[in-house]
């Protein structure tokens, strides 16, 4: 497999954000292209319905 | 009374939420407040607080937001929802403004060639490997800032992102810089041709922040979290990202910052890095230096000394080792007696006041000669654990950052209020002669952090004064001028409100060291 490392040294920073916020309004303040995504715990963080869900999908 | 109001069905971050307890906490007539959602540590902070143990509180679930508080009155609990709710909407108002989409799939329709994930959802329960896995399969490099992520999970996370030849940074990971991008807790470096591999937050923070003071620069600063050169995970990241280091042309100098790791995983991490043929700092905090030097590498005496070795390798100097001040030895001689002419003679001990963990270690490990014991909530010597944290004996040093401080509140490089607050108790006391702190600034950290800290100083000070002497704070500043909270200016807070600010957390440490000497 080839070091996709060394290839994203190369490239121009995108990021997602997971959680918490201010991170997100860091990179915005910074110019960095963001995305922020609004995640909630899948099944309210219950694991039992979650993987349940998981299997169906 | 203890009021409380459930919510069924509404999620909101952990951090959020803690800041939005803080800002209830200090309305006036609230004794205690906590605002999250019903998780079980929430659920355990509301019961295990005297002045809370809200029976509402206890019976929700993961899926129900509550705000619980100990008001005196109906009207303060009104104007406790009223803030909550005010809060609330900022958040709201903020997310009608911008679009922010619901999953990973989402994203990438928005932005298709997203390359890195910032993941900070909780650790416990799953969550953040969920979502670290869901964005390895798309060929996205993660940096996993949360904690709580098993070891299990990091060894699969790692090893699936190894076959993929990605990174993953983290779990516990606060601070990277790709391509110039800080991520998380990272500071505005200089462009340049030092590499830097690291298993240690704000060592990160320091080592690169000095490099940009002596007019050095960064390639890449890659993160690895703190267990990735112990036994179970076998320095699987560390390794991967030497080799990109190795293989990267505008890497000249490659730096290595850790705690000392597993023996064996040491002689591989080195030996792979004699083969890549680069100049090569070893900086694995309280090591054998004989280790990286019979690897033909050079070893680091602190993390100061490691980025300036690293900035002289970078100019084709020779590197030197650094175990001083910047200022001349008369000059230390002099500033040191001025510093305890006001000390009572009860004043003996030092209490080192860290948000910072390396930092504080670092101080130990420096220390812990002259102290002969220093209690700890991190200690290095088994004996030396604080039985309270809350209570401070002889010579002690905290990591705020630690499990035991944040359990239901922030990082203290976000909210550094608690931290504060223990200056200022310090300073009350008798037999403290010299509190030790470090202020990190840059992005990811309080927009202010030398604010309260300042404010904490100055009152600790005055107090001693009405009391007939004199305490001592000496301070050193993480960060860099193009950090948004500017270097110089940080500082030069902490300077008016009486604290002795060193260029570096070391020389901080050496001057804690002249005074404890002194005062003996």
């Amino acid at each position: 497999m080839e070091n996709r490392v060394n290839v994203l040294f190369t490239k121009k920073i995108q990021i997602v954000n997971f959680g918490i916020k201010s991170f997100y309004d860091d990179n915005k303040k910074q110019g960095i292209p963001s995305v922020h995504v609004d995640w909630k715990p899948v099944a309210g963080g219950n694991k039992e319905l979650a993987n349940l869900l998981d299997d169906l999908l | 009374m203890v009021k409380a109001q459930i919510t069924p069905g509404a999620y909101y971050d952990s951090v959020s939420l803690m800041i939005i307890s803080n800002a209830v906490k200090k309305i006036p007539g609230v004794t205690e407040a906590l605002v999250g959602m019903g998780t079980d540590l929430n659920r355990e902070l509301n019961r295990n607080n005297p002045n809370l143990n809200s029976p509402e509180v206890e019976k929700t679930t993961p899926n129900d937001f509550f705000v619980a508080a100990n008001v005196n009155d109906e009207e303060t609990w009104k104007t406790v929802l009223a803030k909550v709710e005010e809060k609330l909407n900022e958040k709201k108002e903020d997310a009608a403004s911008n679009y922010y989409p619901a999953s990973l799939d989402g994203a990438l329709k928005v932005q298709p060639h997203t390359n890195i994930a910032v993941i900070s959802v909780p650790g416990k329960g799953g969550h953040a490997y969920k979502v670290a896995q869901d964005c390895l399969k798309q060929g996205i490099h993660v940096m996993l800032f949360s904690d709580n992520v098993s070891i299990e999970e990091e060894k699969d996370l790692k090893t699936e992102a190894v076959k993929r030849g990605l990174l993953v940074m983290g779990p516990d990971c606060g601070t990277a810089i790709i391509n110039h991008v800080p991520l998380a807790f990272a500071n505005v470096v200089r462009p340049g041709n030092i590499g830097m591999v690291c298993a240690s937050g704000t060592g990160t923070q320091e080592v690169s922040s000095i490099i940009d003071s002596l007019g050095g620069g960064v390639s890449q600063v890659i993160g690895t979290g703190g267990r990735d050169l112990k036994k179970d995970i076998g320095g699987i990241m560390f390794k991967h990202a030497l080799q990109a280091l190795i293989a990267d042309a505008a890497t000249k100098v490659i730096v290595l910052v850790s705690k000392p790791p597993y023996p064996p995983v040491q002689t591989e991490v080195l030996k792979m890095a004699k083969e890549g043929g680069k100049p090569t700092v070893v900086c694995f905090i309280g090591g054998n230096p004989e280790e990286p030097k019979s690897f033909g590498l050079v070893p680091a005496v602190s993390l100061e000394d490691a980025a300036r070795k690293a900035v002289a390798l970078s100019k084709g100097e020779e590197p030197k080792t650094f175990d001083g001040f910047d200022m001349s030895a008369a000059e230390i001689d002099s500033l040191v007696n001025e510093a305890t002419k006001n000390l009572a003679p009860t004043q003996k001990y030092m209490r080192a006041l860290y948000t910072g963990g390396t930092l504080c270690d670092e101080s130990m490990k420096y220390l812990l000669p002259t102290c002969k014991r220093i209690f700890s909530n991190i200690p290095l010597q088994d004996n030396d654990k604080l039985e309270n944290k809350d209570i401070s004996r002889e010579h002690t040093a905290l990591d705020f950052g630690d499990d035991e401080f944040t359990v239901g509140r922030p990082h203290p490089m976000i909210d550094p209020s608690l931290r504060a607050e223990r200056v200022l108790k310090e300073a009350g006391d008798k037999t403290c002669a010299v509190i030790l702190v470090d202020c990190v600034i840059g992005y990811g950290s309080h927009e202010d952090p030398a604010a309260d800290l300042a404010d904490a100083i100055k009152k600790g000070k005055d107090k001693a004064k009405s009391e007939g002497r004199d305490v001592i704070v000496v301070a050193s500043v993480c960060g860099t001028e193009g950090d948004p909270q500017g270097l110089s200016k940080t500082r030069e807070t902490l300077k008016a409100a009486g604290a002795i600010v060193m260029p570096t957390n070391a020389q901080a440490c050496r001057l804690v060291k002249k005074i404890i000497e002194k005062v003996a």
